[in-house]
This record gives C-alpha cells, sequence and structure tokens, in this order.
C-alpha cells in the first residue's frame, strides 16, 4: 500500500497529465459519433456574447451583399405571389393546415466554419425564440444544416460540411431518394450516395431536399449535379453536387419548424415497438 | 508573484479572444489557420513547482478553444501533450546546461527560439489534425495540414515574441 502511495506521488504530473488528456479524449469521440448532444459546444452566453460583438462590427463590411441577397429574394417571392393568383382561380383550394404545418424562424450566423471535417455553425437565436434540436435551417438559396445544440439565446448548427451530416435528398423531378453526406475536402462540393443505378441522371441536374424526414419540407434547393460515378458495389451513384449556397458568406438564415414532427415520430416510434 | 499570475490570467484571456475572433477566421488559401493561443505555453514560467497548475491551465486554454470553435476535445488534448512535454522539448532545444528556472523566451538566442517553437507548434498540430481528421485513410492530408499550419503559426509566434519582448526592454 505504502509502495502504491509513493508511486503515486512520485508520478503525479505524469498521472494527472493522463487524467487530463483522457478527459479531452473522451469529450473528443463523444463529438465523433453522430448525432449525440455535445457536452462541450459553442451554444452558451460567453462564447455567444463574443461572437455576436464582434459579428455585429463584422456585419457592416457586408451590408451591400446582404441587401442584394434580400432583394433577390424579395424578386423570387414576388414572382411566386402574382403566378400564384392568377393559378389560383381555376386550382382547387388546399386546405390551411397544410400551409401551416411548417414555422418559419429567422436567425442570424454569429459564428461560421467550414474550414475543419466537422463543421458547426453559431446562429443568434435559442429556446427563447422556441428553437429546439432537429429543426433544418436554410437561406434564400438551399440548405444549410440541422439544428444540434441549443442554449437559451444561442444555437448550434451542424453544417452540411460536416462528415456527420446525413440529409435525404432526391433528384427534382424524379423519385429517386438518396442521402446527402460531405466527405470533407471541397466546401462546394457535397456527395450524394444511394441513388439507384437504374436513375436517368444527368451532370447539372437539381438536387433538392427529399422530404422523407421530418426535417425539411420537400423541395428546398440544395444544388446541382457536378460528375458522378458508381460506388464500389456498382449498384449505386455517387454524385457530386455543386451547392447553391456558398457557405463561406452565410448570413441570415431561416430556421423550419414542422409542427408534426411530434406526432410523426410518436407514430414511428409506435411502429417500431 | 503576484505580478505574474495577472500577466498570466490577462495573457491567456487576450489569447483566447484573439484566437476566437481573428485567427479562428484567417482560413488562408481555403483552409489554413494559425494557433497563437500556443504562446500561452511558450510563455508560461518554466518552475518545477507549477508544473500540475501549469498542465492544467493549458487543458483550461484548449478547452476555452474547443468551446468556442466547436471541436470536441481536440484543441484540450493537443495542448495538455504539449504542457507535459514542454521540458522534453527545452531540453533538445537549449541543451541540458540551461538554468530553466530563471530561462526567459525573449532572452534566448534566434536558433534556440526557432527550434523549441517548432517542435512545440509541430507536436501540437500533429495531435490536433490527427484526433480532427481521425482517420488512417488521410494521413496525407493530416501531414499537409500539420506541415502548412505549423509553418503560419510559427512565423506569426516569432513575430509576436520579438514584438513583446522590444516592448519590455
Amino acid at each position: 500500500m505504502q509502495q502504491i502511495i509513493n508511486f503515486l506521488i512520485r508520478n503525479k504530473t505524469f498521472i494527472i497529465f493522463l487524467v487530463l488528456f483522457s478527459i479531452a479524449l473522451g469529450i473528443t469521440f463523444q463529438s465523433h459519433n453522430y448525432h449525440n448532444t455535445k457536452l462541450i459546444n459553442s451554444a452558451n452566453w460567453v462564447s455567444g456574447g463574443v461572437y455576436s460583438t464582434t459579428d455585429n462590427v463584422s456585419d457592416y463590411f457586408h451590408l451591400k451583399e446582404y441587401n442584394e441577397q434580400l432583394l433577390e429574394e424579395n424578386k423570387q417571392l414576388r414572382k411566386l405571389l402574382f403566378n400564384r393568383e392568377i393559378e389560383n382561380t381555376d386550382s382547387l383550394t388546399i386546405a390551411d393546415s397544410v400551409f401551416n404545418q411548417y414555422r418559419i424562424y429567422t436567425g442570424r450566423v454569429i459564428k461560421n466554419s467550414y474550414t475543419t471535417e466537422r463543421n458547426y455553425l453559431l446562429i443568434d437565436k435559442g429556446t427563447s425564440d422556441s428553437i429546439r434540436q432537429d429543426m433544418g435551417v436554410i437561406t434564400s438559396q438551399g440548405i444549410v444544416g440541422i439544428i444540434e445544440n441549443t442554449s437559451s439565446g444561442y444555437a448550434t448548427v451542424q453544417s452540411v460540411l460536416n462528415t456527420l451530416s446525413e440529409i435525404n435528398a432526391a433528384v427534382k423531378n424524379t423519385n429517386n431518394f438518396g442521402s446527402l453526406q460531405w466527405d470533407g475536402k471541397n466546401i462546394d462540393v457535397v456527395q450524394l450516395v444511394d441513388i439507384l443505378r437504374a436513375a436517368p441522371i444527368k451532370a447539372g441536374d437539381t438536387i433538392i431536399t427529399g422530404g422523407m424526414s421530418s426535417i425539411f419540407p420537400k423541395g428546398i434547393p440544395i444544388g446541382t449535379i457536378k460528375d458522378f460515378n458508381l460506388d464500389i458495389s456498382e449498384n449505386y451513384y455517387k454524385i457530386n453536387v455543386q451547392l447553391f449556397n456558398d457557405m463561406s458568406t452565410l448570413d441570415q438564415v431561416y430556421i423550419i419548424e414542422n409542427t408534426d414532427k411530434q406526432e410523426i415520430e410518436e407514430l414511428e416510434e409506435s411502429l417500431n415497438e | 508573484m503576484n505580478n505574474t499570475i495577472v500577466s498570466n490570467i490577462t495573457r491567456f484571456i487576450i489569447l483566447v479572444l484573439l484566437q476566437v475572433t481573428l485567427f479562428n477566421h484567417i482560413d488562408f488559401l481555403g483552409y489554413l489557420n494559425p494557433y497563437i493561443y500556443i504562446l500561452f505555453i511558450v510563455y508560461f514560467p518554466f518552475d518545477k513547482e507549477t508544473r500540475i497548475p501549469f498542465l492544467f491551465f493549458s487543458f483550461l486554454i484548449g478547452l476555452s478553444i474547443d468551446i468556442f470553435s466547436d471541436s470536441g476535445g481536440v484543441h484540450s488534448a493537443a495542448s495538455v501533450a504539449i504542457a507535459y512535454l514542454r521540458p522534453v522539448i527545452m531540453r533538445w532545444a537549449f541543451g541540458l546546461s540551461y538554468d530553466y528556472q530563471t530561462l526567459k523566451i525573449s532572452k534566448t538566442t534566434f536558433g534556440q527560439r526557432f527550434n523549441f517553437l517548432s517542435l512545440l507548434i509541430l507536436t501540437h498540430h500533429l495531435i490536433l489534425f490527427t484526433l480532427e481528421i481521425f482517420s488512417f485513410a488521410q494521413v496525407v492530408n493530416i501531414l499537409k495540414k500539420t506541415i502548412f499550419s505549423a509553418i503560419f503559426t510559427l512565423i506569426l509566434c516569432l513575430i509576436f515574441i520579438s514584438l513583446f519582448s522590444r516592448k519590455r526592454s
């Protein structure tokens, strides 16, 4: 016993080093797991406060770009609005409940990240603005990611540029669904896998969200097909998708809440039992 | 003694803020960022008595960077590792005969400082990127990121050290 205590005292620096190093490794490996609430994340008032202060300053340098983006988006929305009125005269009236299925919140990216393998963004809205885990985040151009951790005033977003990210996606105007992943190489290009070999695809086709999960509604633009080849099994395509969004200059984002999400999940769970 | 504590705490806060607000967003050539918060570990007093607090503070600065950049625990692991290895690296860089208790990094020759910093930074970056990428298939990518980021960090650290030592003298 005496010897053990002596040994511990003699090597106390090494033991403390080992303890601290294993804690660090533990946090690291925990964060490598898909869909775990992270122990260590930037959704807290200290880092949120620091980032929103610096973002307030740096935003002034991009005001012109943001204005142009908003103008472009308004143009699109107006186009939709004007065309809808004409179409509506002879189409079926859609029940109100369909329009109320998705709620939209706005937010601002106060910390962007795109250089690492697992990128997380920080937005300035949190649980006090009804933001919850697993809500979808988009911009006017395309998808951004999924809410991961929340604090009262801030939330972290798992970017599509994250090797853990997996989002249901489809080729526009077809029923070919696949899963959107990222290989960590190019910040403009993500990969769509599990598209059947029989699917009629060509470079330049648009990729949209598939609507097979309760996170994103169907039809949100993602990008266009850059090139594609067969995977190892030769039954599925691995498609490189050029993103519509420039992930390095994100600012204003929309957060989508699916009000039927709980109902859908309960139903799915009852099926699994 | 009090003076040392205050100056170390100030250095801690300033380096963390500089790192997360400025140096994490440089993205030189698309992916290169310098990690200048290492200077805290370089500057921490070389005292045998304070080795354990030194390990704790190094862990803490790594953890702060991790919290800000959502990177799990990669910075904590790399910082604790180089804090533990610092005496070994010092022996390689400065030779055995040095009196470490009174050693000031700004008083060393350029060659010694260069060796010391590059060993420390290379070890740190190697652990950092190995844990971050964590895939044997991407060994080349890990080495590429390690070497280029290390050069970037080294240059900035040398500039910082010469800037601040001149002010004091």
